[in-house]
């Protein structure tokens, strides 16, 4: 048989970012920011039912240098949203937000003196997912659409 | 020759190290700062700073009329929602001095008893999991999947529930919903020894959490401990069984207690009223009486049913009243404490009427977590760094209960 009959049997020729984005989309490294309720959620959907290792997202790690995908847990306050920024940045690029829940997208139902009325006020956010906590589907949805994003984003390489 | 000169390196104030614990932190569960001061790996003072996830509840409950009010209430204690909500319209029941049917009473035993266990059960998922044992989070998970699905099934939402009000429950038991308890309660114990096995006698468990955090009796009562924490200091005190609220006299339960007060004895201590909640919910399934669920509507502070707002002028009347601003039920002028057993120990709602309007003068919350979380730096002073995940864990502490 001729080399490179063989070749193009057994070898897939692709461009250098689409397959980094590819590898990129698949494994997330989450880093949960939760504060209140919402945290609870996203622990249930790191547990059996779940099981957001399904879809490459399950290496959550705790500090924000080793991940590439926040997720905004929860309600944050005033005195709190210093942290989250100062967290933020110390993200390696490239890096996605999730805004998980009514509290961290727009304040929910504390529409009070002390709490965030959305974090998108101080820092980007990429996916915003609705709900006063929203259900595990949601979230994995959420990350679905995170992975979209990174398959339709232009990364230099 | 040079007079040998000798230079005093300023070595003692070289030794104490600042480590800055949280606010980010996985094993803070949420928001807490504890700042230490440490002498090699001996913690000499820890002290926690507090007010990172201060929403304004209280705030809040003078905004919000008091059925609104629950809403807020079920995302203080976020892993036990139900026993929030319970505790809130106890205290503006007994503020309009009425009394639920006794079928709404064990309706809301059933219901507290539940999330008491799942409240317990993330408990022992994540203390494990801050302590390294992945396995037991995994399998306390599972179980708490199988409560969600009851709390799905009777109130609508899986966390955050918001099911009773003022005089009465959001709906009556869905069908089938006896059953699926009983089957839950059939299985839970079985589950639970599984998980037991996992830690109890594990060597390294044992080693992590016997003898750490130690408190004893006496000083968990001046520091104003409640729950699981008090009663792991060998103080037997339940709120449930000092000063029954919502039928608990009817049932038959024990109050398990520890010895030692350390963070061993809390553990064992949570897992033993996981059995006695079982037990709790099972009888009051079985002896579940019939009636309404609702206080009649003689009383004004509860909608009236749906079928006869449709049929009848007085009833639609009374439903647009009761929703109107201004209108309806008005809270009247008093002040009243109600304490409830909740899953970390006793939570009151401390509740101020004017009589002018349906929303509360005042709304305090008598917070477990508030006054547990004091002796921390008691319990981890002159331990190794490592044991404040340990003790932070068996505390319990939630941070939204914390700050409100």
């Amino acid at each position: 048989m001729d080399l490179s009959d063989r070749i193009s049997k057994q070898v897939l020729t692709t461009k250098l970012d689409e397959i980094v984005k590819w590898a990129r989309k698949h494994s997330l490294w989450p880093m949960p920011f939760g504060t209140a309720c919402c945290a609870i959620e996203l622990m249930a959907v790191l547990a059996s039912r779940y099981d957001l290792a399904r879809f490459g997202s399950e290496a959550i790690r705790f500090s924000p240098r080793q991940s590439d995908l926040m997720i905004v847990a929860g309600r944050v306050c005033n005195k709190m949203m210093p942290v989250l920024q100062r967290i933020y940045l110390q993200m390696p690029e490239p890096k996605w937000v999730i805004a998980m829940g009514a509290c961290a997208s727009s304040g929910g139902v504390f529409d009070t003196y002390s709490v965030i009325q959305g974090i998108d006020n101080f820092m980007p956010v990429d996916v915003y997912i609705p709900g006063c906590p929203p259900r595990p589907e949601a979230i994995i949805e959420a990350v679905l659409m995170i992975q979209e994003i990174i398959a339709k984003e232009r990364q230099e390489i | 020759m040079a007079e040998k000169q000798t230079i005093e390196l300023p070595v003692a104030a070289f030794r104490a190290m600042l480590l800055n614990f949280g606010p980010q932190h996985p094993a803070t569960h949420g928001t807490l700062r504890i700042k230490m001061e440490l002498d090699g790996e001996i913690i000499t003072k820890a002290t926690p700073y507090i007010g990172f996830l201060h929403s304004g509840f209280e705030k809040l409950g003078e905004h919000l009329d008091f059925n609104q009010y629950v809403t807020v209430a079920d995302r203080m204690n976020y892993m036990s929602a139900l026993n929030n909500d319970i505790a809130w319209h106890l205290a503006v029941e007994k503020l309009f001095a009425v009394e639920v049917p006794k079928r709404c009473q064990y309706i809301r035993v059933i219901l507290a008893e539940l999330s008491r266990i799942s409240d317990h059960l993330v408990f022992l998922g994540t203390h494990a999991l801050d302590l390294g044992a992945f396995t037991a989070f995994l399998w306390s998970f599972r179980e708490r999947e199988k409560l969600y699905d009851i709390f799905e099934m009777i109130t609508g939402g899986r966390m955050t529930t918001s099911f009773t009000r003022a005089g009465g429950l959001w709906a009556d038991m869905p069908k089938g919903f006896d059953d699926k308890v009983l089957e839950f309660c059939a299985q839970f114990p079985a589950r639970l020894q599984e998980i037991e096995d996992l830690l109890t006698r594990n060597r390294i468990w044992i080693d992590r959490t016997k003898g750490i955090g130690v408190i004893s009796g006496e000083e968990a009562v001046s520091y104003g401990l409640t729950g699981p924490c008090l009663r792991a200091s060998g103080v037997v005190w339940d709120v449930r069984k000092a000063e029954p609220y919502s039928s608990y006299e009817d049932f038959d339960f024990e109050i398990p207690y520890g010895e030692n007060g350390d963070v061993y004895d809390r553990y064992l201590v949570r897992l033993e009223e996981m059995r006695q909640s079982v037990r709790i919910a099972e009888q009051a399934v079985r002896n579940m009486p019939s009636g309404p669920v609702d206080v009649d509507q003689s009383k004004k502070i509860r909608l009236p049913p749906k079928q006869k707002v449709y049929t009848e002028m007085e009833s639609l009347i009374h439903h647009f009243e009761f929703i109107m601003p201004g209108k309806g039920p008005k809270l009247p002028a008093g002040e009243v404490y109600v304490p409830t057993e909740s899953p970390n120990g006793e939570l009151g709602y401390y509740i101020v009427g004017d009589g002018k309007s349906k929303n509360a003068y005042r709304a305090r919350t008598r917070p477990p977590s508030f006054v547990n979380y004091q002796a921390f730096s008691k319990m981890v002073e002159g331990r190794l760094v490592a044991d404040a995940v340990a003790v932070l864990g068996s505390l319990n502490i939630i941070a939204a209960e914390l700050d409100r």
